[in-house]
C-alpha cells in the first residue's frame, strides 16, 4: 500500500539493495535517499554499477535484495507499482532512443495519449510548450534522423517532460554526444535544475555536477564510496579512491 | 508435336490462363496477408508467451518447415475430411497456403523483432507505456521494416509452391495449363508460356510490394 | 478398400523413402557440380559468366519447381531423350539445385573480403590456382550451413517427382491412402518419415553456423 507522501518521505528511498548478474555481484548494499527538488550526481568510474543503481529505480532492471520506494510505493513484481512509478519518474538515455517512424511531435505525444489518455489536441499543445522550453521548436515535423545528436537528446528531455514526472533520471545524457553539442544539453539541464526538479544524474560532466547538485554520489565496484556536497566532495574527498577517481578525472 | 511448336492453342485459350492467374494471385494475397498477421502474433508468443503457448508455437513452425507442402496440402485436404472436417479444394489450398506462410514468417519476423535495439523498448516503457503498446507502436514498426525484404521473398515463394494446389483440381494457373494442354497435346509449349507468365507474377509482385515497403518506410529509419 | 495395418503401411512407405533419399542424393550432387560450374563461369569471366549465370538463377527461382519438372518431363523426349520419371525428375531438381546452390555459394564468396583477392593476384596466382587454394578453402566454411540448410529444402522438393510418376515416398503414399482410404493416417506417416529426414539436418545446420559465429 503506497504511503501518503510528506515533505518527510523522501521522493527515492534504496535501502540496502543488492543485485547480481548470475554470479557477479553488480550492486553492494546501496542505501540511497533523495528529497523533493534534490539534485543528486552520481559518477564513478565504467562498470561501478551506476546506470545500474538507477535503472532499478524504473524497473528497467531487477534488484534481488533491499527495497527501492519511490515517493512511498515499494518497486516490486506488482505491474501496477510498476506502471505507476514509470509514469512518475522520467528517463533520459545515453542513446537518446528516440522512435525513428515518428515525427518529433508525434514522439513527445505517443506516450500522454496512450498512457495519460490526453486529447491529440492538448498532447500536441503540450508538446510544443516544452519543445519551445527546449528550444528546438522548428523541428516538431522532422524525424529523429534528420536532428543532429545535440538536438535529439534535447528531444529526449522534452519527451519525459511530456509526461510531467515529478523525477528525472538521466543515464549518461551527453555520453554519446559530439562535444561541441554537450553544451546545449547540460543548458537544459540545469535550467531544469534551477527550477527545482527532482533529479538523478549519472554522468561524467565534473562542471555541471560542481554547479547543480545538492549532493554528489560516488560509486565504485558497485559500492557507493563517498556521497558529499560538491564544495566537500571536490575539495575534501575523504577516501582514496575518490580522491584517485577526481584525480584522474579532474586532469583535463 | 516435335519440334514445330505451336502456340496458337495457347493464345487460344488465354481467358483459361488468365482466370488461372488471377486465382493464383489472390490465394497468395490471402495467404499473405492473414499469414503475416499470424506470424506476428506467432513471435510475439514465442518471445514472450506463457511456455506451453511458446512450445506449441515453436513444434508447429518445426513441423511445417520440415515437411514438403504438397504433403500438408494432402493432408488438409484428404486427411481432415476423415475427420468429419469437408472442406472445398480451394478452401484447403488457402489454408495450406497460409499455414505454410505462417511458419516462415514467424521466423522472419522474430529476427526482426530481434534486431531492433533494445533501448527502444526501454524508452517506451520508461515513459509509462504499457509493454504491449510498446510492442505494437515502438518495436513492431521497426521490426517490419527491418525484415520487409525476407518477408516479401517469402511471400513470391508461396506464389510459386502454390502452383502445386492444382494436383487437388484448384483451377489455378497450372491447373489450366494441365487442361489446356490435355486437351491440345502440346504439354511444352502450354507449360512454357505458363512459366513465363509465373516469372512475370514473381517479378511484378516482388517489384509492387517492394516499391509500396519504400512508400511505408520512406525516410524514416 | 483395402484393409492393411500399420505393421504393412510403414514399411512400404519406408522403402519409398529410399527413393526420396536417391533422387535428393542425385539432385545434390549434380546440383553441386552445376553450382561450381556456374561459379567459376561467373567469377572467371565476369561480363559475360556473371550476366548468363545471373540469369540463369533469376530464371530458377523465378518460376515454380512444378514447372520446372513439366518442362523436362515434357521437352526431353522432343529431343529424342525417352525419359523415365527419375531422369526427368533428376535433370529438373539437378538444375534447381545448381541454380540455388550458385546463389548460396556466391553470398559466400562475395563475403570474402576483397584484400584476399588483391593479395593473390599480386603474387601472380591464375584464377583457378586463386579459388583453389585461396578463395575455395574461406567460403567452405562459411557455406556449409546454409548448404545443409539446403539440402533440407532439396529433400522437401522431391515431393513434386510424385506429380510425374516417379515412386518416391509421397506418391507410396497416395497410393496407400486411396487403398485404405485412411489418408489421415496415411499422409500424417508421411509427414513424419519427412520430419524424421529433414529435421536432423536442419538442427545440425543450426549447430554448425553457430559454431561457425563462435569460431570467428
Amino acid at each position: 500500500m503506497p504511503l501518503p507522501p510528506d515533505a518527510a518521505t523522501p521522493m527515492i528511498e534504496m535501502r540496502h539493495v543488492n543485485k547480481w548478474y548470475g554470479d557477479f555481484q553488480v550492486l553492494k548494499d546501496i542505501s540511497l535517499s533523495v528529497s523533493k527538488g534534490e539534485r543528486v550526481v552520481i559518477c564513478g568510474p565504467s562498470g561501478s554499477g551506476k546506470s545500474t543503481a538507477i535503472r532499478c529505480i524504473n524497473r528497467l532492471e531487477q534488484h534481488q535484495q533491499g527495497q527501492i520506494f519511490v515517493e512511498g510505493v515499494e518497486l516490486t513484481d506488482k505491474v501496477k507499482n510498476i506502471e505507476h512509478v514509470r509514469r512518475e519518474v522520467g528517463m533520459v538515455f545515453q542513446q537518446f532512443n528516440l522512435v525513428p517512424h515518428l515525427t518529433i511531435l508525434d514522439n513527445l505525444t505517443l506516450a500522454p495519449r496512450r498512457v495519460r489518455k490526453q486529447s491529440r489536441k492538448e498532447a500536441e499543445a503540450r508538446a510544443m510548450q516544452y519543445l519551445e522550453r527546449v528550444k528546438i521548436a522548428e523541428q516538431a515535423h522532422k524525424y529523429p534522423s534528420q536532428l543532429s545528436g545535440g538536438q535529439q537528446q534535447r528531444v529526449a528531455i522534452a519527451r519525459s517532460l511530456c509526461m510531467e514526472p515529478h523525477i528525472l533520471l538521466f543515464d549518461e545524457p551527453t555520453s554519446a554526444l559530439d562535444p561541441e553539442m554537450i553544451k546545449e544539453v547540460l543548458d537544459v539541464m540545469v535550467s531544469l535544475a534551477e527550477d527545482h526538479m527532482t533529479m538523478i544524474c549519472v554522468t561524467h560532466e565534473m562542471g555541471f555536477a560542481r554547479t547543480v547538485a545538492d549532493k554528489i554520489v560516488f560509486m565504485d565496484h558497485g559500492q557507493i564510496i563517498e556521497m558529499a556536497p560538491p564544495q566537500e566532495f571536490f575539495t575534501a574527498p575523504r577516501n582514496p579512491r575518490t580522491q584517485l577517481f577526481l584525480s584522474q578525472v579532474l586532469s583535463h | 508435336m516435335g519440334y514445330d511448336f505451336d502456340f496458337t492453342a495457347i493464345s487460344n485459350n488465354a481467358g483459361l490462363l488468365l482466370h488461372g492467374a488471377g486465382l493464383t494471385l489472390l490465394l497468395a494475397a490471402i495467404a499473405a496477408t492473414i499469414g503475416v498477421a499470424l506470424s506476428i502474433g506467432g513471435a510475439a508468443t514465442i518471445l514472450w508467451g506463457h511456455r506451453w503457448a511458446r512450445r506449441a508455437v515453436q513444434t508447429y513452425v518445426e513441423v511445417i518447415r520440415n515437411t514438403p507442402f504438397i504433403v500438408q496440402l494432402f493432408f488438409i485436404f484428404f486427411g481432415l475430411p476423415s475427420l468429419g472436417v469437408r472442406i472445398p479444394a480451394v478452401t484447403a489450398a488457402a489454408l495450406a497456403m497460409t499455414i505454410n506462410l505462417t511458419a516462415y514468417g514467424i521466423e522472419i519476423v522474430r529476427a526482426g523483432i530481434g534486431s531492433v535495439s533494445p533501448g527502444q523498448r526501454e524508452a517506451g516503457l520508461s515513459l509509462g507505456i504499457s509493454p504491449v503498446s510498446v510492442f505494437i507502436f515502438v518495436v513492431l514498426p521497426q521490426a517490419i521494416a527491418t525484415v520487409y525484404p525476407a518477408l516479401v521473398s517469402q511471400i513470391v515463394i508461396t506464389m510459386l509452391e502454390s502452383a502445386v494446389v492444382s494436383q487437388i483440381a484448384v483451377s489455378d494457373l497450372t491447373h489450366a495449363a494441365d487442361l489446356i494442354q490435355s486437351r491440345t497435346y502440346r504439354a511444352f509449349e502450354t507449360y512454357f508460356v505458363v512459366a513465363v507468365m509465373y516469372l512475370a507474377m514473381a517479378l511484378t509482385l516482388r517489384w509492387a510490394l517492394n516499391r509500396a515497403g519504400r512508400q511505408l518506410f520512406a525516410g524514416k529509419a | 478398400m483395402v484393409e492393411l495395418s500399420l505393421t504393412q503401411i510403414v514399411p512400404f512407405l519406408l522403402l519409398a523413402a529410399r527413393w526420396t533419399l536417391l533422387l535428393s542424393a542425385i539432385a545434390f550432387v549434380g546440383g553441386g557440380v552445376g553450382a561450381t560450374l556456374l561459379l567459376l563461369w561467373r567469377y572467371g569471366a565476369p561480363r559475360v559468366g556473371g550476366r548468363a549465370t545471373s540469369l540463369f538463377i533469376q530464371l530458377f527461382q523465378g518460376t515454380p519447381l512444378l514447372l520446372q519438372l513439366f518442362l523436362v518431363f515434357f521437352g526431353l523426349p522432343m529431343i529424342g531423350i525417352d525419359v523415365t520419371p527419375l531422369m526427368a525428375a533428376g535433370v529438373a531438381l539437378t538444375l534447381y539445385a545448381s541454380a540455388f546452390l550458385a546463389e548460396i555459394w556466391r553470398g559466400c564468396v562475395d563475403s570474402i573480403p576483397r584484400g584476399q583477392w588483391d593479395a593473390s593476384d599480386s603474387l601472380g596466382m591464375t584464377f583457378l590456382i586463386q579459388m583453389r587454394y585461396v578463395i575455395l578453402p574461406q567460403s567452405l566454411r562459411i557455406a556449409i550451413p546454409p548448404t545443409v540448410g539446403f539440402l533440407v529444402q532439396l529433400l522437401k522438393s522431391t515431393a513434386l517427382a510424385s506429380i510425374v510418376g516417379f515412386n518416391e515416398l509421397t506418391r507410396s503414399g497416395q497410393i496407400v491412402a486411396n487403398a485404405t482410404f485412411q489418408p489421415f493416417i496415411v499422409y500424417g506417416l508421411v509427414a513424419l518419415i519427412y520430419f524424421a529426414m529433414c529435421y536432423p539436418l536442419t538442427v545440425g545446420s543450426r549447430v554448425l553456423e553457430r559454431r561457425l559465429r563462435t569460431a570467428r
